[in-house]
Parts: structure tokens; sequence; C-alpha cells
């Protein structure tokens, strides 16, 4: 399976980075090489094997709810890129 | 002999008899750095405060750029955390602080942990301390060669895929990537949030011992961290492997593999069966799948864990000059467009396809099946072995620019030490001897989850017997 130029595009979107026409060249290619590798994965019989999602068995880990300092709300906003009124702000969205 | 070419433990029992203070040994190892790392390129920058050298083990040590320490700069080597001064310590961090230990200073990485050379940082390619035209390894590789180029006494790295075992094994060094859950990940910024585990960069495997009592233990403020009990590691320093069965793979020495790091390894198996140890050819058939499914695996859980660096909370904001779609997407896009480098949007593109609608069957769920049989495999391996060996990296360090241009090569550099992240298991990297060419050799092993103390004996008895970690590079 290949990766195209349309390929890049789309997943480029998904992920939220601007890839300019000059590059979309370069990754399908680079993409392409590795999805070509991994695809011997479907050589494999994998009909009844269970996925393993952590090598250790994990579960939902319960504490009491008690309240302990944190990090303050101007701890926090000391390395926001532009912060208001005690949040960080972005670009308007909705005029 | 210098302070900073000592070991931590050696350092040890001069401060403890009075020979020294912490003090003293902290400036001797930081003009060490001084007239050395514009060589070597280790260090990212030295930390901003003297520490207070108060405590048990107050021992100088280089921390990753991964790793939150408060009031420093952690970047993960990107330009898209610039400017983020990390507000809290990571457990490890902590630890570390509490022990007496004194930060010298951030090391170097592959961006985000993507590489296994330490040439896609934003500041650079760290170098070899054996050979300045080398790599040094990645992702860890700061930490490998500031330890290797005694600019620190010892290192904290993180391992995904081989990220600490790999940089040591290219280094001469010692690296342990311990049990997942054995070492708390709380304030390690992510990469693959169920391979990483946090480990220690040593000199000799009594300092990785040593290093891995202080920073092991639960921490409730990772859901992965196991709440069991932590051994004693300096107890682990036997020097006796007799009756212990080592695993030997037999896909491991296969085609790919250098005939000098075979050489090397063949020696050491030779050593270890004469001094008692049982040796046994073992087969892990679905290892050379292992890569593969590490890339699906890995990249996922990147692309979802790197969706929080978007120019809101953290480190750098572009600001797009025209509207294209509209003001926050276009800031989102254009952020993460000039903050990462071109790896790590490759592997973030990488892991959005393979969890995309239509391709999560046959590439996520796949690759977690799979990983389920690489698992089964060293599980089956384990119930009549102590411990399993095999090369750390197939090569020696290559030299600088010679993978970069090329993914799939780099990350076949990884192929021996992808299995032990896959499944949890502990895995360690100790010099085994060196090239012609002068460069250093690794030898792994990897153990059962939670039987570090095994690896540590095995790796005890083989350096007492062997010159290997003595040697230092010339500088």
């Amino acid at each position: 399976m290949s990766i195209s130029k349309e390929d890049v595009k789309y997943i480029a979107a998904l992920a939220r980075i601007d890839v300019p026409e000059d590059k979309l060249e370069g990754f399908a290619k680079s993409l392409g090489g590795i999805v070509q590798y991994v695809e011997q994965l479907q050589s494999l019989d994998v009909e009844n094997v269970k996925p393993t999602s952590h090598a250790v068995p994990v579960g939902n880990v319960l504490r009491p709810d008690v309240v302990k300092t944190s990090l303050t709300n101007q701890e926090a906003l000391a390395i926001a890129v532009e912060a208001k009124d005690g949040s960080f702000k972005v670009p308007l969205v909705i005029e | 002999m210098s302070l900073h070419q000592l070991t931590s433990h050696a350092l040890l029992d001069l401060i403890r008899s009075r020979q020294t203070t912490p003090r003293e040994a902290y400036a001797d190892v930081v003009a060490r750095i001084k007239a050395v790392d514009p060589k070597v390129k280790a260090y990212v920058h030295l930390a901003k405060s003297e520490p207070n050298f108060i405590g048990e083990i107050p021992i100088p040590i280089a921390i990753k750029d991964n790793l939150c320490t408060k009031g420093e700069e952690i970047t993960c080597a990107s330009r898209i955390l610039k400017g983020f001064h990390s507000p809290y310590d990571a457990g490890v961090i902590e630890r570390i602080k509490k022990s007496g230990g004194s930060i010298l200073g951030i090391v170097n990485m592959d961006e985000f942990a993507f590489g296994s050379s330490c040439e896609t940082s934003c500041y650079g390619p760290t170098f070899n301390p054996w050979n300045l035209q080398c790599v040094p390894g990645g992702s860890s590789g700061g930490s490998a060669a500031s330890v290797a180029a005694d600019e620190a006494m010892w290192a904290l790295g993180s391992d995904t895929g081989g990220s600490i075992r790999q940089p040591a094994s290219f280094c001469g060094i010692v690296g342990l990537k311990p049990t997942y859950g054995r070492v708390s990940r709380y304030g390690l910024i992510a990469f693959a949030s169920s391979l990483d585990q946090i480990g220690p960069l040593t000199k000799d495997v009594k300092d990785c011992a040593l290093l891995m009592n202080i920073i092991s233990g639960y921490d409730e403020r990772d859901s992965t961290s196991v709440n069991e009990p932590v051994p004693d590691y300096t107890k682990s320093l036997v020097n006796d492997v007799r009756g212990l069965k080592i695993g030997i793979p037999k896909e491991a020495f296969v085609e790919g593999l250098d005939l000098e790091v075979r050489r090397a390894v063949e020696d050491a198996l030779d050593l270890l069966k004469k001094m008692g140890a049982v040796i046994k050819e073992v087969s892990l058939p679905h290892t050379p799948y292992a890569v593969a499914t590490y890339y699906i695996v890995a990249t996922a859980e990147a692309s979802s864990n790197l969706a929080r660096f978007d120019g809101v909370r953290f480190g750098m904001r572009a600001q797009p000059a025209s509207t294209r779609k509209n003001a926050l997407l276009d800031m989102y896009e254009e952020t993460r467009a000039k903050g990462f480098g071109d790896e790590a949007k490759r592997r973030i593109m990488l892991g959005t396809y393979a969890l995309s609608s239509g391709y999560y069957d046959a590439y996520y769920l796949r690759g977690q099946k799979v990983r389920t049989l690489i698992k089964n495999d060293l599980d089956e391996v384990f119930k009549d072995c102590d411990v399993i060996m095999t090369p750390t990296s197939p090569t020696v360090a290559f030299k600088v620019g010679e993978k970069v241009s090329d993914p799939l090569s780099m990350y076949l550099s990884d192929i021996y030490t992808i299995p032990a992240n896959l499944a949890g298991i502990p895995a360690i990297s100790i010099p085994c001897g060196f090239s012609k060419s002068g460069l250093p050799i690794g030898l792994q092993l990897m153990g059962k989850a939670f039987d570090e103390e095994m690896l540590l004996r095995v790796s005890y008895t083989y350096e007492q017997n062997t010159p290997w970690h003595l040697k230092k590079p010339q500088l």
C-alpha cells in the first residue's frame, strides 16, 4: 500500500499540522516506505489473539477524594503564552 | 585521578570519609563540562541554581530534557516547547533532590525521543565521546555522552524502544530500562505511555543499583505505577552466576548483525559459561515483527500524547499572518508546523494514520495483537531461563548524518531493544568490548518483570571479570 499526496494532506489536517505543498511529496514517500514495512504484520494469523494495550495488567486506580495542595492558578498561568482573567487566552473563534 | 573520573559509589566513599565535599565534587564536574562540552555538546543548558547538597547521596546528575525539573526550561529538544519553564518537579526529580542529588543541567535528546542518534534535536546533535564524528545513540544521547565523557557522575534517561540502552551501548556505559511501573512516570513528558520508562545511565553496575534504589517505588500520581516493595538493589551485586540459565534467542544472530558485535557477544557468552552459567538456545519467533509492531503502537500513542502541544498552554505560539480556515485552527496548524521537526511530524502523522477511520483494525488493533504474541514468546522462554542475552544494537555507533535521511534504517537500530518495551520487562545494556575502530560494543540482558535484581547480578558478575567499564575516551 502506498501513500499519496492527497493522503498526506488528509492525515496532516487530522493531525492539525500545516504541511506546505512542496513537502507533501517527501512525506508521502517516507510514510509510504514505513507503511510498506509494517505491512509484514498482515502475514500473521491473529484471529484468536487478544490485543495487549498494557504489558502489565492495569485497572482503575481509586483513592480517597481528599483536597491537597497543587499548582496555584498563578503558577499554572505563568507558563501561558497569553493569559487573561485567570484563564489561558486563545485567538477569537466566535465573532 | 580527578573527582569527575570516579564512579558515583567511589565518590560517595570519599565524601563519607571526609576526603572531599559534595560542593567540591560538583564544582569539579562543572569544570569538566566547561572543558569538554564544547566538543561533545551533551548539555542543552546548565542548571539555573546551585543545589543545597544536603542528603544521603549528594551526587551530581544530568537530567534528560523530557523530565520536568522545577524552574528549568524543559523542551524535549523541540522548538514547540521553547520557553516552557516547568512549574513542578517530576516524581524522579523529587526523589533525586530528597536524596541530596545535585542537578548539573539538562541534557540533549532526539526531539520528543523520536530517534536513535540524537540528531533530531532542535539544538543540533550531541557527539560520541569515543569518536566525535559518530552519534552517541538516542534518544537519551545527551545522558549517555555526558556520563561517558565524565561530564556527569550519572544521568537519568527515558526508554520507549531502546532510548536508554542503545546510547549506553554506543557510549560504553551501563543503561537500565526498569520494568514498566517500577519507576514513576509522573512529570515525564509522554511519548508512548504504555512503553515509556525512566531509568539510570551510569559508569558501572554498582552505580546502576544505587541510582535504582533512589528512583524506584510507588507514586500515586502515576496511575500505572506499581505498588510492590522495592528491594535494596545493591544486595544483587553478587559475583556469581553458577547454575543460572541464560537464554540465547536464535533469531538475534541473523543477517544485519555486525560481525564484531556478534563476536563480542559470543565471547561474553563463553565467559559466563566458563563461570558456571547454563547457556540455552531459545526461540522468540515473533521478535522479527517487533519493529513493525512498535512503529504502529508507539506512533499511535505519540500522536495522541502530542496533541496537547498546540500553542494554547505551553511553549511557543505561531501568529498566522492571514486567515485560511479560522483564527484558532490556523494558529494550531501553524504552531505545530513551525514547532515540530520533520521526524516528529512524520511520527505524529504515521500514528494519526494508524488510528484513523478505516485503518484502525488493520494497523493499530493488529499491532496490539502482535504485541501479545511477542509478549507470549518472552513469557514462554522465561519459564525456563533467568535472563535472555542479545546484542544491544546490531552495530556500533554510526557516523553523524549517515542514517538521518533514511528513517527505516534508523528504526532498525532498535531491533533488539524494542521487545522489552512491548512486553514491559526490564533490560540492561553493559559494555562488552570494542570494535577495531575503537567504538564500544554493548550487550543486552532482559529479565522477568520486576526481576531487575537478576539483571544486576549477571551484569555485575560479567563486569567484575572484564576490563571494559574501566576504559575512558580521550577528549
